[in-house]
Parts: C-alpha cells; sequence; structure tokens
C-alpha cells in the first residue's frame, strides 16, 4: 500500500522563473516526511510536483526525475491521471465540491475510476470516513452537503476523499494551517494513523507540528527572492530539531531566520 | 512608548481617534443619502413591471370582449375585421417552439465554445475568440433576418430536402415542400443570434470556478474533461441555467428576424420543414401597421401573454435554481 519516493535532481519552473533547484531526496514508505521552511522557499512546489500538479499551472514544468518505486513519473508514456490517483493529495484550504453531498464528495475520485456498483462505493465512503476519523460525526446525514461541515471536518471529507481511492502516497499541502487548534490535532492523530498505510508528505510552516508528526525532515531554503529554493537538510526529524548538521536550518528553527 | 508619552499625548482636535466626546453621526450624510438612492434605483424595476402589466392588461380588454372567437384557442387572427375573430394559439405555440428550437441547437455549442475558452484554447486564441463572439452580439438583428431571407434560406431547403428523404418517416420531418420560410429556417437563425449571448454569459461563469475544487478534481486523477464534468458543470449550473433564461428572454422577444424568416402563417403544427410558423412578436410587428383600434387592442393582448410566458419560464429556473441551493456554495 505504500511506495518509496525518490526525487533526483528535480527542478522546477513557473514559466521562465526557477521555482525549486536540484532537489534530491527519498522518502521511505510507510513513513511522515514533513517539509519545513520559509515562505516562497519552494517546498509547496515541490509537493505539487511529486504528483504531477505542479505542471497545472500555465506555464510551469518541472525537469529531472521523480521514481516511485524506481518508475519515473515523468516518463513520455507515463498516464498523468494514473499517477494522481497513485498519489493523492490535500490541499491547504479545504476544498470540498460544493454541490456533492458528503457520500458524493468521498466516492467521487471512485467514480471518475468507473465504480458504479452501489455496494462497492457505500463500503468504500464507509471504510474512508472512518479513515479520516469522521465516520461518527457525519454517518447520519451524508446526503448533507459537504460544504456545510465546519472547516476542520471539510478537511477530514477531504482527507476521506484522497484515501477512498486507496493512492499509495498521501500529499498534505499545510494541511492545518486554515483550523483551529482543536481540528489541527485531529487532523494529526489522523495522520499519525495513517502512516500505517501511506507514505505521507506534510507541508508545513508549523514547526511544532513537524516535530509531532513526522519521522523524518527537509528543510528548504532561498538565498533571497528570486533565488530558487533549494534543499538545505534532510535528516530524522530528532536530529534536525535537536542537533541539526547544517548552521542555517538551527537558525530557522530556533528562530533567529524566517 | 512610556507610561508618560501617553498620557501626554493631546487629544486630536477633530476628535478622530484619541480622547474627547465621540462626534455626532449626521443625520443627512452622504451613507443615509445613498441607501436612498439604491433603493430607489432598485424599486424603479418593480414600478416599471407593474406600469407595463396595467398597460398591456388595459388595452387588451376592449379587443379580448369584442373578440367572437375563444382567444386562447383560436388559432387565426383577423382582428380588423367585423365582427373580430382572432386568437393567440398558433402564435403561442409557433413562439415557443421556435424558441425552443433555437435553445436546443444554440445551448450544447455555446457551452461547447465557452468551455473550449476558458479550459482548452491558448489564452491568445481565447481571447481572440472572445471577442468576434461578442462582435456577433451586436449585429442588429434586421441583418440577420435579411441574411436568413436572402442568403440562407436555400442551403436549408437543401438541408430539408436532405432531412426529408432521409428522415422523413420522423413526422417533423414529413413536409414534402415547397421548402423555404419554416420554422427549421427561423429557429436557426434564431440560434445563431443566440448564440454568442449564451457563450459570453456561461464563460463568464466558467470563469468563476474555484480554481481549487479544479485542482481537487485533478488531484483524484480526473482527465480535463473529467474534471469540467465534476467541478467546472455542477458548480456553474445557477448561472448557466441563468444564461440560458437570457437568450431564451431574447429568443421569445426576437421580432424582425423571425418576421422576416418565418412563413406567417397562422397554424399549429410540428412540420419544421414547409412553410409555416409565425410568433407573437414577429405577428405585431407585421400586423401594427395595418391595424385598426380593435386590431392593436388585440396585438396588444397577443403582447399580455408573451409578457405571461416570460414570467412562467423565469419563475421556473427561479425555482430550478432555488430548489438545489443547499449544494451551491455561494454560486446562487
Amino acid at each position: 500500500m505504500a511506495k518509496r519516493i525518490e526525487a533526483v535532481n528535480v527542478s522546477a519552473y513557473y514559466g521562465a522563473f526557477r521555482a525549486i533547484d536540484n532537489i534530491s531526496m527519498t522518502i521511505e514508505p510507510k513513513s511522515v516526511t514533513a517539509l519545513i521552511g520559509p515562505s516562497g522557499c519552494g517546498k509547496s512546489t515541490f509537493l505539487r510536483s511529486i504528483n504531477r500538479m505542479h505542471e497545472v499551472l500555465p506555464g510551469a514544468k518541472v525537469e529531472g526525475q521523480l521514481l516511485i518505486d524506481g518508475q519515473n513519473i515523468y516518463d513520455r508514456d507515463i498516464d498523468v491521471t494514473a499517477v494522481r490517483r497513485t498519489i493523492g493529495m490535500v490541499f491547504q484550504r479545504p476544498n470540498p465540491f460544493p454541490t456533492m453531498s458528503i457520500y458524493d464528495n468521498v466516492v467521487a475520485g471512485l467514480r471518475l475510476n468507473g465504480v458504479r456498483k452501489k455496494s462497492l462505493l457505500d463500503a468504500a465512503c464507509e471504510k474512508a470516513l472512518r479513515g479520516a476519523n469522521l465516520w461518527n460525526e457525519v454517518k447520519d446525514r451524508l446526503n448533507r452537503p459537504g460544504a456545510g461541515l465546519s472547516g476542520g471536518q471539510q478537511q477530514r471529507l477531504c482527507i476521506a476523499r484522497a484515501i477512498a481511492v486507496e493512492p499509495q502516497v498521501v500529499l498534505m499541502d499545510e494541511p492545518c494551517s486554515a483550523l483551529d487548534p482543536i481540528s489541527t490535532l485531529a487532523i494529526e492523530d489522523l495522520i499519525a494513523e495513517l502512516k500505517n498505510e501511506y507514505t505521507i508528505v506534510i507541508v508545513t510552516h508549523n514547526m511544532q507540528q513537524a516535530a509531532r508528526v513526522s519521522d523524518r525532515t527537509g528543510f528548504f531554503s532561498i538565498d533571497k527572492t528570486g533565488e530558487p529554493g533549494r534543499l538545505i537538510e534532510y535528516d530524522d526529524t530528532a536530529k534536525i530539531f535537536t542537533n541539526p548538521s547544517v548552521k542555517r536550518t538551527e537558525d530557522y528553527i530556533t528562530g533567529r531566520f524566517g | 512608548m512610556s507610561q508618560q508619552s501617553l498620557t501626554t499625548t493631546p487629544a486630536s482636535p477633530s476628535g478622530a481617534g484619541g480622547g474627547g466626546a465621540l462626534p455626532r453621526g449626521s443625520r443627512f450624510g452622504a451613507e443615509r443619502a445613498f441607501r436612498i438612492l439604491a433603493t430607489a434605483a432598485g424599486s424603479t424595476v418593480l414600478v416599471i413591471i407593474v406600469a407595463i402589466a396595467a398597460f398591456l392588461i388595459a388595452k387588451a380588454i376592449p379587443s379580448l370582449r369584442a373578440d367572437s372567437e375563444n382567444f386562447l384557442t383560436f388559432k387565426d387572427w383577423f382582428a380588423n375585421e367585423s365582427p373580430p375573430t382572432f386568437g393567440i394559439a398558433a402564435l403561442a405555440f409557433g413562439t415557443v417552439v421556435t424558441s425552443a428550437l433555437a435553445l436546443i441547437m444554440a445551448v450544447p455549442v455555446a457551452l461547447g465554445i465557452a468551455l473550449c475558452l476558458t479550459h482548452y484554447a491558448h489564452r491568445r486564441v481565447a481571447s481572440t475568440l472572445g471577442f468576434f463572439i461578442d462582435l456577433l452580439a451586436a449585429v442588429p438583428s434586421v441583418v440577420f433576418g435579411l441574411w436568413g431571407r436572402d442568403y440562407f434560406r436555400g442551403p436549408v431547403s437543401d438541408l430539408s430536402t436532405f432531412l426529408h428523404d432521409n428522415f422523413g418517416w420522423i413526422p417533423i420531418f414529413g413536409s414534402k415542400g415547397p421548402y423555404g420560410a419554416s420554422i427549421l429556417l427561423g429557429s436557426i437563425v434564431l440560434a445563431i443570434m443566440v448564440l454568442p449571448i449564451v457563450t459570453s454569459l456561461s464563460r463568464e461563469v466558467f470563469l468563476q470556478t474555484p480554481k481549487h475544487n479544479e485542482e481537487a478534481a485533478l488531484a483524484l486523477g480526473a482527465t480535463r474533461w473529467e474534471m469540467i464534468r465534476t467541478a467546472v458543470l455542477p458548480y456553474g449550473k445557477p448561472g448557466i441555467i441563468a444564461a440560458v433564461m437570457l437568450g431564451l428572454g431574447r429568443a421569445l422577444g426576437e421580432t424582425i428576424a423571425l418576421a422576416l424568416t418565418l412563413g406567417a402563417v397562422y397554424n399549429v403544427s410540428f412540420d419544421l420543414l414547409g412553410i409555416s410558423g409565425n410568433t407573437i412578436a414577429a405577428n405585431i410587428a407585421l400586423k401594427f401597421a395595418e391595424a385598426n383600434p380593435t386590431g392593436r387592442s388585440a396585438l396588444i393582448a397577443s403582447g399580455l401573454v408573451l409578457f405571461a410566458i416570460t414570467l412562467v419560464v423565469n419563475v421556473t429556473a427561479r425555482a430550478i435554481v432555488y430548489r438545489r441551493r443547499e449544494f451551491l456554495g455561494g454560486a446562487a
């Protein structure tokens, strides 16, 4: 259920602007990897290049190799929709489909894959909502609009929608930045459970969060505005937060910079 | 800043911030004036609608009293005779059928163009194409009418022959000819006229789709078309309905183009190919000049019916949008 991600010299561009430069890192299966760093350092761009969502923006492109269990997702004959089904994503702002019920939101990905049988959809819906710790709160109102839930519930709904298609990897782009502390805690508990089945990569601005939820942490930074973001240090979370090898990492996590 | 300097800062003389009594609000200030202006502008709409309805009803009553046939079911229009005999059946039927056909032809094409402009075409191509669409909307309807009558009739006659030869077993294509000023010609011309309105409005609607919903669909592994089906179309539904309704409004009220392209025949028939068809607005344009007082009053009565049809159509559309409001996420 979980796959290893290897980035080899990944650079990403917005038009002519190079947003990240030569990122190489290996992300182990069934682990939580946090990407931290100041705003504009390219951590979200890198995250979006892992499931080929970066190229959705006009003029954006990616260079280098990104291997999922040894297979380069940027190979020419790769089906990009299959990549995104294998590597799910949760966004910064909860974004359930506003026109759909809770149920329809959860099974949207399965329906896109051609699953039509009611019994299969029902089972997958319950499994995903239980997996996202949302089942008990919404089981009696599955046909209500998804947009009517609270922010934290909406974000868990989005997580349920992402895991309903049983991806190998779940990418999270600052999933708690729009949520209150209690909802944040619920999501963090969920991340700890999800890592038993999925490879998780999470971008966060919150260093305590990175320290709490992740096994390994990558620190991204830029030299100055207009320069591409680089991976400064990548190591076990405990080491990054207690004894980083690079001075810049230490400056950042102790608050002297960024 | 120390406590000392805070206490010694003098209160600003204007009373904005700082100490001193709060300034009094002006009872007749700009805020109040603007509210009155805005309310007045808003109520103008209601006043105009009520005034039009009252005018139509008042002017229609004399002829409806004089009509010696049933106004709602009689098909022919001899309002200048004495006794006058006229009825709305054929005209109302023709109005609804030509408009419906025009929409059936125009809406899928318009939505296709709008989706192409917003989600497929390169930005520069899209803005050029959008410009031409808007230009099409600016062509006066009499030009469409003359073009339809003088040039487009030939191709449509050929199309009619083709449809009859191959699909003649379908009653709507049953006519053996002669072909020419038919419901088919009128509704195709009308479709071309409605197309730019529906296109520009639905283009605006599709541009409103939140990017984060489109990304959500793509991240689930949707192709572009699946993304449009999952995120763009459902979100834009109220807007699309509104666009179609405005298109229908134009179609129902279109006068001169249909006066020039339809057969001006008072009949109720689903035959699309033969010389046939008339609408309320086209009939008013054709008959008004030669009408006597009763005839004019009768034409106004037909206008009242058109007004009512438009009202029913709009209320229905509103009801459709309202019924799904919980799922429209602020788009309604």
